[in-house]
């Protein structure tokens, strides 16, 4: 049995670390990066916007994972998993960059793992539980034209850490955007039932339009959006009666404590570990 | 006609080359890989879900990511085996049919339960890496685009099961609690891992004719030696203690002498009374099921527009 077999070779030399994709003492995804927060910028501030924008991406990564294995198709799996990877990967680098500008060093575990609900900055869109793929379509429709059009404009951001983070999640962000518009085309557009559930799904999503428009003034982005995708499937613009409160208070539905107790249950139990 | 095809087919296999297709080939070799090629994509559906549970549970970040992009990768190798399948005739929606029924199997390793995130790296060390070794043959496997699909499934299997071990790495250097968890699903593991190889050879009906067709390359028996061989030093590595008293080199054979796995459980456990083949099929069952509306209305939404196309 001649094969080229890497698993013979796995054992190898395991003292050098670096062999390993990033290495295994991977802390800080900013690494050899300019970290100085540049004159002129408040540093606190940013530190704010870092985290809020990274916490509607972690809860909505939580989301996101929920559907893997349960998803409708399984090209529904590989496409929903890439946007709960890239998103993800956004709220890590946020996450290190905020804890770079608010003094405190912490790393991105730290915000993600050993914060309470009441510390969590994410709209109430994001917590809200998947519901059917009609409500995870129409919210991901939304949240991802509202986050590309703010992110779209953080690319010219006076902190170039910040810029360059957005810029790389206006691409990702594109494509988010595409896919939910894709599948909000053909449910709106495709059966009875799939336009019944789509329409119920407008409705569960419309309370929580107005935080989002609080939060970024967007509005005129995000509505050409919806009324483009609306007209193409057949769908009524969504009436929004917006919710009092705002996530960005740390005001949540009672959806985000029970997400966070599954995303750091095993943190918390085991904090002198490493992973 | 038929016999000119049939010396034609067996000159291509015993050249080593490869049979593509659209070549002629036996109705058994064509069955026989169907029916292979089915339950190995079943099974990259079904492994998704062992470790699927822990993803919203990883207790890193980092950790999150790795096993996000890994289950990912699972639902993409059984995108491309359900393709390899399709290429002999058969359709997609009709083997997740045969799955569902119960009519196909999955690799009986699944039926088990991950009870910690120390599961998730003896997953990839043992379980990716007795699929590596079972697979990286069928590299060379003479349907061609098996061969094909093989190739980029071993490549990410073998990253993932380097992901797996560089975990358990990890954790045998943390605290106290960490290292029982590991050594824990060690034990939980190991044997349903040897079982991957599926029964001694002398008791494996199918083997002979897939050796001969080179659609197999070596015998369950000679894979489970080599995958001994190989874990044996890397455990000692790593610091755990694998589950077999009977475990001990044999210098005379230049192999591992190892105890006998309890064949009666990995019958029981393909017939369906593994610990958790009901929760598995169960949960295929209800995405395949729930997402039916979708579908439907994919295909609904697909048609309005060849109409529209048509008639403008």
């Amino acid at each position: 049995m001649s094969d080229d077999h890497v698993y013979m070779t796995l054992a190898e030399g395991h003292e050098d670390d670096t062999r390993w994709a990033y290495g295994t003492g991977f802390e800080d995804p900013l690494h050899g990066v300019d970290t100085t927060v540049p004159e002129g910028v408040d540093a606190a501030e940013l530190a704010a916007v870092c985290v809020a924008l990274a916490d509607d991406a972690l809860v909505s990564a939580q989301r996101l994972a929920e559907w893997i294995t349960r998803a409708p198709e399984l090209e529904e799996e590989v496409a929903l998993a890439n946007i709960g990877l890239d998103l993800l990967g956004q709220a890590r680098l946020l996450y290190s960059r905020a804890g770079q500008a608010d003094g405190t060093g912490r790393d991105e575990d730290a915000y993600a793992y050993f914060r309470d609900a009441g510390d969590f900055r994410n709209v109430r869109l994001a917590e809200l539980p998947c519901g059917d793929f009609a409500f995870s379509i129409v919210r991901l429709l939304v949240l991802s034209s509202w986050r590309l059009a703010h992110f779209e404009r953080l690319a010219s951001h006076p902190d170039p850490v910040l810029a360059a983070i957005a810029t790389k999640g206006v691409k990702e962000l594109a494509y988010h955007r595409q896919y939910a518009a894709e599948w909000a085309v053909r449910l709106g557009d495709g059966t009875d039932e799939s336009h019944r559930r789509m329409r119920r799904a407008q409705e569960q999503v419309a309370p929580y339009i107005g935080e989002l428009f609080t939060a970024y003034d967007v509005r005129d982005e995000v509505v050409a959006d919806i009324r483009q995708v609306t007209a193409a499937a057949g769908l009524p613009m969504p009436v929004y009666r917006p919710l009092p409160g705002s996530g960005r208070d740390g005001e949540h539905t009672e959806h985000l404590a029970p997400l966070l107790t599954e995303l750091q249950g095993i943190a918390r139990a085991h904090p002198e570990a490493t992973w | 006609m038929t016999e000119q095809l049939q010396e034609h087919f067996d000159a291509t296999i015993s050249r080593d080359q490869r049979i593509e297709p659209r070549d002629w080939m036996p109705d058994g070799y064509r069955k026989t890989l169907i029916r292979q090629i089915a339950q190995h994509a079943h099974s990259e559906i079904i492994g998704m879900q062992p470790e699927g549970e822990w993803i919203t549970k990883a207790p890193s970040l980092r950790r999150k990511a790795i096993l996000f992009a890994k289950v990912q990768d699972e639902a993409g190798h059984g995108l491309y085996l359900y393709s390899a399948a399709e290429t002999l005739g058969a359709d997609r929606a009709d083997l997740t049919d045969r799955l569902i029924e119960g009519r196909q199997k999955y690799s009986s390793i699944f039926n088990y339960p991950t009870m910690s995130f120390a599961d998730v790296g003896v997953i990839g060390w043992f379980v990716d890496g007795a699929a590596i070794c079972n697979q990286v043959p069928l590299c060379r496997s003479s349907y061609g685009p098996y061969a094909r699909a093989m190739v980029r499934i071993c490549k990410e299997e073998s990253f993932h099961q380097r992901q797996g071990y560089e975990l358990l790495m990890t954790m045998m250097r943390g605290t106290e609690a960490q290292r029982e968890m590991v050594q824990d699903a060690v034990n939980r593991w190991w044997w349903p891992s040897l079982m991957m190889f599926g029964p001694p050879d002398e008791n494996s009906p199918n083997s002979a004719q897939s050796m001969a067709w080179k659609i197999k390359r070596h015998s369950n028996d000679e894979l489970r030696q080599r995958f001994v061989d190989m874990t044996v030093p890397q455990a000692e590595k790593l610091g755990v203690t694998l589950p077999d008293p009977e475990l001990s080199w044999n210098a005379e054979r230049g192999h591992h002498d190892f105890g006998t796995p309890d064949w009666s459980e990995l019958m029981r456990v393909i017939k369906g009374d593994g610990p958790c083949n009901a929760q598995r099929m169960e949960r295929r069952r209800s995405a395949h099921e729930e997402g039916t509306w979708v579908r439907e209305a994919a295909t609904a939404h697909a048609a309005k527009r060849m109409e529209k196309g048509a008639a403008a």
